[in-house]
């Protein structure tokens, strides 16, 4: 379990981490979210002790991670894939780590198999791999001494669909397993197909966290439908004259109110629809829209 | 194959490990030395260039039928590993910076002291590894000399002489580590280092010329000056040590100090 309580970092008067508290449980794969420069990669290397918080503090399994033996063992770590010797082959870069944690050598031969490195690939040096073969590298590292608690910095980035797929599998698998994940991303739906909860940040704070559901429940067009009839005009009427607020909407109607109102109007009227759904813009608006403000984009 | 993650519960059991033993440490990072193909073939060539530098010296001195000792050979290796094992020192710390490694590393023992404490025995290592393999090829040359040239073979090194050289050697080494660690960028610390060694003696023997009182204090503070006599021959005197203690400071553990505090709280990017 990884703890964060009221984190903050400032540089000078740049408060890159803002009063972050959340928490990261057992069994379940967190998603840290947000744009380019949000905080979280501060915020993840506070949580390793790269970085000196300026107030609040992380506790993983109760322990700040400057206290644990031999951290490896029980927190795999990947901040940076390519922060590694690029004159290293892969397999030196697994063996320094496995020695350094006191594993025995078998284990540097096991966590290659498992992110499907190949024998030639793990004997090439580090500045002959793509992206994608450096995270496979880090979170083989990252795995090495069978932690408990994963903490993992854009992990997918430059995996392919393969790749991310492959990724989904094994975080999940791991987390079924009672293992705790962190990982964070700037591309929401990759996050939102591996992740049970997430964390979203903008501008170093959070803005939102919780599971898909009720995250969407909170997001602005819940409680609004969209409906198509083969006679819109009639069921407009009916609609109305229940109370709901009905507008027009392309083909369609908008209606504010939740999709089992309209369905049931309809029925009662005997109205035939072609469509009916609700208008959640998914998780990508509802987090364009809590991080609008830090968007370096102007948003619509 | 195990990807297992123990504990389903909140704490994290920390009770059955232990923390990394000093020695794991130290042998990590002297393999760090030699695991890529740039600091494996510094390390080559730095031995071959000191064996390189007596092999010359040697020719000249049987072909032009001069008389050398045991101890020239060694002195030759001001032109090797004096100039050598500094960047070996340098690199030590801060390829750990310009590779980016400094974040595995640190995150895999948070506690930095003891890191830079195992650099700090591997760097005195080596420079005792160069010392051994100098003082065999001093004795081969000296040797190879004696047949070649017919002359007497002197061997005028003393037991004093030889620790004043393992000093030297190390001193060489730190000074190199101290610079790395104060500028953590390994062209700077190698040009700082250059400048110390190369430029500065100049600029404070001009200095010692000209200005009255910078004469008295040059001695105090020019700690290439002070180490003359760990290898000129002449030994050291009492006056030696306290001017070698005094500039030593100066130039090895001021740096040093502030260099390490800064590693100790630097932000690891």
């Amino acid at each position: 379990m990884i703890t964060v309580e009221g984190l903050t970092r400032k540089y000078g008067t740049f408060t890159a981490v803002d009063d972050v508290s959340f928490v990261c449980q057992p069994g379940r794969v967190t998603g840290f979210l947000g744009p380019n420069g949000a905080g979280k990669t501060t915020t993840m290397r506070i949580m390793v002790g790269l970085t000196a918080p300026t107030a609040g503090r992380v506790t993983i399994g109760g322990h700040l991670y400057q206290d644990i033996p031999n951290p490896g063992r029980h927190v795999g770590v990947l901040l940076d894939a390519s922060a590694q010797h690029a004159g290293r082959t892969g397999r030196e870069i697994l063996e320094l780590g496995a020695r350094t944690m006191g594993l025995d050598g078998s284990r540097v031969d096991e966590m290659l198999e498992l992110v499907s490195l190949t024998p030639g690939e793990a004997k090439r040096r580090l500045r002959n791999y793509s992206l994608g073969m450096k995270q496979r590298l880090g979170i083989a590292h990252a795995l090495l001494g069978d932690p408990s608690v994963l903490i993992l910095d854009e992990p997918a980035n430059g995996l392919d669909p393969a790749g991310i797929r492959w990724m989904r599998g094994l975080l999940k698998g791991y987390a079924e397993r009672g293992g705790t994940v962190l990982l964070s991303s700037h591309l929401l739906n990759e996050v939102e197909l591996i992740a049970d909860e997430m964390i979203l940040i903008g501008h170093g704070k959070i803005v939102a966290q919780g599971d898909k559901k009720s995250l969407l429940a909170g997001a602005k067009g819940s409680g609004t439908t969209f409906v198509t009839a083969l006679d819109n005009q009639v069921l407009a009427e009916a609609l109305q004259a229940k109370g709901f607020v009905v507008a027009g909407a392309g083909d369609g109607l908008r209606v504010e109110t939740e999709p089992v109102e309209v369905g049931r109007t309809a029925a009662e009227k005997a109205i035939v629809l072609t469509d009916l759904r609700a208008a959640d813009g998914g998780l990508e608006d509802l987090f364009l829209e809590l991080t609008s403000d830090t968007q370096r984009e102007g948003m619509a | 194959m195990s990807t297992t993650a123990p504990g389903l519960g909140h704490a994290l059991d920390i009770s059955s490990t232990s923390p990394t033993p000093f020695s794991r440490l130290v042998r990590v990072e002297l393999r760090k030395t030699w695991d890529t193909r740039a600091g494996l073939w510094l390390l080559i060539s730095t031995a071959v260039v000191t064996a390189l530098v007596m092999v010359i010296q040697l020719a000249v001195v049987v072909a032009n039928d001069l008389q050398v000792s045991y101890n020239d050979f060694l002195t030759s290796t001001n032109f090797s590993i004096g100039l050598l094992l500094p960047v070996i020192g340098i690199l030590l710390l801060t390829s750990e910076w310009s590779q980016r490694t400094a974040m595995v590393t640190f995150s895999l023992e948070p506690r930095r002291p003891h890191v830079i404490a195992a650099k700090f025995v591997v760097g005195i290592g080596l420079a005792v590894v160069a010392v051994i393999i100098a003082l065999v090829l001093a004795t081969i040359c000296n040797a190879l000399y004696g047949a070649l040239s017919g002359d007497t073979v002197v061997w005028d090194q003393s037991a004093e002489q030889t620790a004043y050289f393992v000093l030297l050697q190390v001193i060489g080494m730190l000074t190199g580590f101290a610079f790395a660690a104060l500028l953590l960028n390994s062209p700077a610390a190698i040009v700082l280092y250059m400048v110390y060694s190369f430029v500065l003696p100049g600029l404070f023997g001009l200095g010692a010329a000209l200005i009255g009182w910078f004469e008295k204090i040059q001695p105090w503070i020019d700690f290439n000056d002070a180490q003359t006599g760990l290898f000129d021959g002449n030994g050291m005197s009492g006056d030696d040590w306290a001017h070698f203690a005094v500039s030593g400071f100066i130039w090895l553990v001021v740096p040093l100090g502030i260099g390490i505090a800064r590693v100790l709280r630097a932000e690891v990017k």
